[in-house]
């Protein structure tokens, strides 16, 4: 134990004494934060969404049908109460709701002024946005087309409410995004540097003709490296509640575990990169290639998922950052508990232990 | 007397670390010149100056009648370079390596030809012309690569401990190569950490803290230190070096 | 485990790559406990990779070897604990202190400094004062000094110094080897590899290798007793004339550069004053004949003619 805990020492000095790195290191989530405050604008197609008619008249109808019609949306099964559509809202299964009110029509022909409420996922502003567009764009067509017939104009008024982040701010997308990312970058890349220049300044010789477990030499690197990016976590959510006045809506424990256990999977990336690799910058160039930028892409935190065609939905469920996002993304703006993530964390649990079996299974105990 | 090295009091500061201080000496035509120091004395940063590849901070010093400030271009056409490290491209074949480096010294194709040719069957690689690099023997390697230092016809040749780790019947075969140079009227600059090779050359400096120590023949310098071999002569210079790398 | 032999070789074999290149030849020798061994040969010859087989680092192909009795192969964890290994490059921490590598390094190995700094101390004291200095800005003596003391700080039973003073000026290269002679009066068996044949006299028994095959085995002393011919050293005023003027003489049978001296070896009978009378006749001058021993350089070039 003493011999771990030297060896961990000995890593901190190599990380500490690096000024540069260690500059990158904690530069980078600031930096990222800024630069990820820029939203970016996708195109949406067919949004699950779902038409909760308590009035099912004529008005609805022809109204839930042109909405039905739009290449924008897809319509779910149909629910009748709150506590249902709720639920679906938090379960992620539906970006919007459409509710007709009672006497929509009658409203409409007796008082000529009747009201849609519209319901958004706002959590991803952007999507929440340009749905309520899309509908708000539908009505307003279809009060023009039954305009034309009447002497008095019609008036539906659309009320639009925007769930769990109702200033749309784009801050609650990309702050679960960016905290993948870095821990990423951190744990991965200077993980599997840090082991590979071991093997080029040829001080892995030593160690491996030493009493001292090639076990123990691969998690003592690997201590640091879950420390600093926890320090990454904690500074993150920092800014984000006091720079971008984003608050943690759910258990802050909760997401420290969970980051944890994402840690612990990009660290076992990192051990199998740099057991199949012999330089550093054959690590550095595999870490951005192989795992950075499908962090980037199949996420979802900059280009959604529900876009993409069929093969890569499916290969995004590979890629452990999705399940993170998802995880974040659920505890910090939905305020969700345990209960409504335990299957993400399940899945990325997996993946970890997988992962990790690989790559201690890999390194081997001699040089060739 | 032709001299193709000349410098005087030529210094390199690093911030207040002078790694070369003052030096002052002169190569003649021909000469085989062995520039000794031990690890640190300042040999690798007095060689760079000379190959145009670092700016001195103060003296004077001319390479194949060059100004080492103002015409590095033209002193990098005019000399030849081969280091244990950076010598020849592992992964061509022999052939390509003298392709490329006599068409990077502006060699026509037909000069290329016709020597790569005559260096072939000079080394007795014609068989291996083929072959990658990565796959000859290390000393065979050294040959080549001087051979292609050469290929351009220099006046003047650095060779950075070109026999580093060789066999001792390659490392004499090496020395041939050498002397066969040195005959042609190609000047020799070279480091060694062997001191049986510091008796192989016509003249020596040994460098010790940044300045030139001694520099004269083996011979002289032996008498000098009232010594019985280089070895002692070194032995005797570096043993008070306060520094090295 | 007890055995007579500190280190045991029996036909090693080892080749790389696709294209089977052989690096280590079918090598057998031992080393007798205490005893300061030699592996002399040129870069190539397959040094390295005997030294990782024998440090565990890798896995023979063919052949078996022991350490103090414990096989590299199935009994590595325990070789790993009474080992020590200084590899050829420097392997050292550059962004830690001296102190804090020979630290680091005593604990990987389950012990302390002061457990074992009688082992060290002659060595440690020369670096000392700079202990507060990071070993990346050492110089080469230095460095080597340190990797030493960190190659011994666990009291290893046998030492494996992978070319310790390749790069290393005359001056440090020196040194180094005081500090090997005085390490074996403390009862450590040392297997050093070295380029430079010069080194080789000052070990208790050497082994010549080239192209992953050993040559020879034996003390140096007997190495040179075995040389067949009487050497002669000769000089003139211009070596390479000389030495092309000899090769042309038909009684000689070797003739190359040894120093300020050509090292000659003659067929059959030798007259003095007819080959003097030759070589001034090919207009040298200052011409100087007279026997010599022969050194291991000699013995080496010998075999590698052969």
């Amino acid at each position: 134990m003493e011999q771990f805990i030297n060896f961990v020492k000995k890593e901190f000095a190599h990380v500490w004494r690096d000024k540069k790195t260690l500059l990158i290191l904690f530069g980078m989530p600031v930096i990222q934060i800024l630069i990820f405050g820029f939203a970016l604008t996708n195109e949406v197609k067919n949004s699950e969404i779902i038409v909760m008619d308590q009035a099912k008249d004529q008005a609805s109808q022809q109204i839930s049908s042109r909405i039905a019609a739009s290449r924008y949306f897809d319509i779910q099964n149909s629910v009748m109460n709150n506590k249902q559509m709720e639920a679906a809202f938090k379960k992620g299964k539906i970006k919007m709701a459409i509710v007709f009110p009672a006497g929509f029509n009658e409203a409409l022909l007796h008082q000529r002024k009747a009201q849609i409420q519209i319901l958004a996922d706002a959590s991803d502003p952007n999507t929440a946005s340009m749905l309520t567009n899309y509908v708000s764009s539908i009505i307003q067509d279809y009060q023009n087309s039954i305009d034309k017939a009447a002497a008095i104009p019609y008036l539906i008024v659309p009320e639009v409410r925007m769930l769990y982040n109702p200033q749309l701010k784009g801050a609650h997308n990309f702050v679960p995004g960016v905290m993948a990312l870095v821990l990423m970058l951190v744990c991965v890349m200077m993980t599997a540097i840090s082991i590979v220049k071991e093997k080029e300044t040829g001080t892995m010789e030593i160690l491996l003709v030493s009493p001292f477990s090639p076990l123990l030499v691969i998690l003592s690197k690997a201590v640091p490296y879950l420390f600093l990016s926890l320090i990454n976590v904690a500074s993150i959510l920092l800014l984000s509640v006091y720079v971008l006045d984003l608050p943690v809506n759910g258990s802050v424990a909760l997401l420290f575990v969970e980051s944890t256990l994402f840690i612990i999977t990009c660290l076992s990336l990192g051990i199998f990169i740099s057991v199949k690799t012999d330089s550093q910058q054959m690590a550095m160039l595999i870490s951005l290639m192989g795992m950075f930028l499908p962090t980037v892409l199949f996420s979802g935190f900059m280009f959604p998922i529900e876009n993409m065609p069929y093969p890569l939905q499916l290969i995004s469920n590979l890629v452990p950052a999705k399940w993170f996002y998802l995880i974040v993304k659920s505890i910090m703006i939905k305020g969700l508990g345990f209960s409504a993530i335990w299957k993400e964390t399940l899945i990325l649990g997996g993946i970890t232990l997988g992962l990790l079996v690989v790559s201690l299974k890999s390194f081997k105990i001699r040089l060739a | 007397m032709e001299y193709v090295i000349k410098t005087d009091r030529l210094t390199k500061r690093f911030g207040d670390f002078t790694a070369t201080n003052e030096i002052t000496f002169e190569v003649e035509k021909g000469e085989i010149f062995g520039f000794l120091g031990a690890n640190g004395a300042g040999k690798t940063t007095a060689m760079r100056m000379l190959c145009g590849l670092s700016i001195p901070s103060s003296g004077t010093a001319t390479v194949a009648g060059f100004d080492v400030y103002k015409q590095t271009e033209e002193i990098k056409r005019n000399i030849g370079y081969m280091s244990q490290r950076f010598s020849l491209y592992e992964d061509l074949t022999v052939q390509e390596n003298i392709r490329f480096f006599g068409g990077i010294y502006g060699l026509s194709n037909r000069e290329i030809k016709t020597k790569s040719e005559d260096l072939l069957e000079q080394l007795e690689l014609k068989n291996e012309a083929k072959k990658l690099v990565a796959s000859l023997p290390l000393g065979w390697k050294q040959k080549l690569s001087f051979s292609v230092a050469v290929l351009h016809q220099p006046k003047i040749v650095f060779l950075d401990e070109p026999t580093g780790g060789v066999d001792p019947v390659t490392r004499r075969q090496f020395w041939d190569l050498i002397y066969e140079a040195s005959a042609k009227g190609i000047t020799i600059f070279v480091t060694t950490h062997y001191m049986d090779e510091a008796e192989y050359c016509n003249r020596i400096s040994i460098m010790v803290d940044g300045k030139i120590e001694a520099l004269d023949t083996p011979a002289n310098l032996k008498s000098q230190f009232k010594a019985s071999s280089m070895d002692q002569v070194f032995y005797h210079l570096a043993r008070g070096a306060k520094r090295s790398d | 485990m007890s055995s007579a032999f500190a280190i045991e070789v029996n036909e090693l074999r080892k080749t790389y790559g696709k294209e089977q290149l052989v690096a280590v030849d079918d090598v057998s020798f031992h080393v007798n406990k205490g005893e300061l061994f030699g592996l002399i040969g040129p870069d190539g010859a397959g040094k390295t990779s005997i030294f990782r087989m024998l440090t565990t680092l890798l896995l023979p192909e063919k052949g078996t070897a022991k350490i103090d009795g414990y096989d590299v192969v199935a009994d590595y964890k325990q070789i790993r604990k009474t080992i020590g290994y200084m590899p050829g490059r420097f392997s050292l921490y550059p962004d830690l202190t001296i102190e804090e590598n020979l630290r680091f390094f005593a604990t990987v190995f389950g012990t302390t400094i002061a457990q074992n700094y009688h082992l060290i101390e002659d060595i440690y004291v020369q670096i000392q004062p700079f202990k507060n200095r990071r070993a990346g800005k050492l110089s080469g003596g230095m460095k080597q000094k340190l990797a030493l003391c960190c190659a011994l700080i666990h009291k290893p039973t046998v030492l494996f110094l992978d070319e310790p003073t390749t790069g290393v000026d005359p001056v440090s290269r020196k040194e180094f080897w005081e500090m090997l002679k005085r390490l074996k009066a403390q009862d450590i068996t040392i297997l050093v590899s070295t380029p430079y044949m010069d080194e080789a006299t000052l070990c208790d028994r050497i082994a010549l290798i080239q192209n992953g095959k050993i040559l020879s085995i034996n003390t140096p002393q007997n190495m040179i007793q075995q040389y067949p011919e009487q050497l002669y050293a000769i000089k003139a005023d211009q070596m390479y004339e000389l030495i092309k003027a000899l090769r042309k003489y038909p009684e000689v049978m070797d003739c190359y550069a040894f120093g300020e001296y050509a090292h000659v070896s003659f067929n059959g009978s030798f007259e003095d004053n007819k080959l003097k009378t030759y070589l001034k006749a090919e207009g040298l001058t200052q011409i100087e004949i007279k026997p010599v021993p022969p050194t291991i350089e000699d013995y080496f070039i010998k075999l590698l003619k052969n």
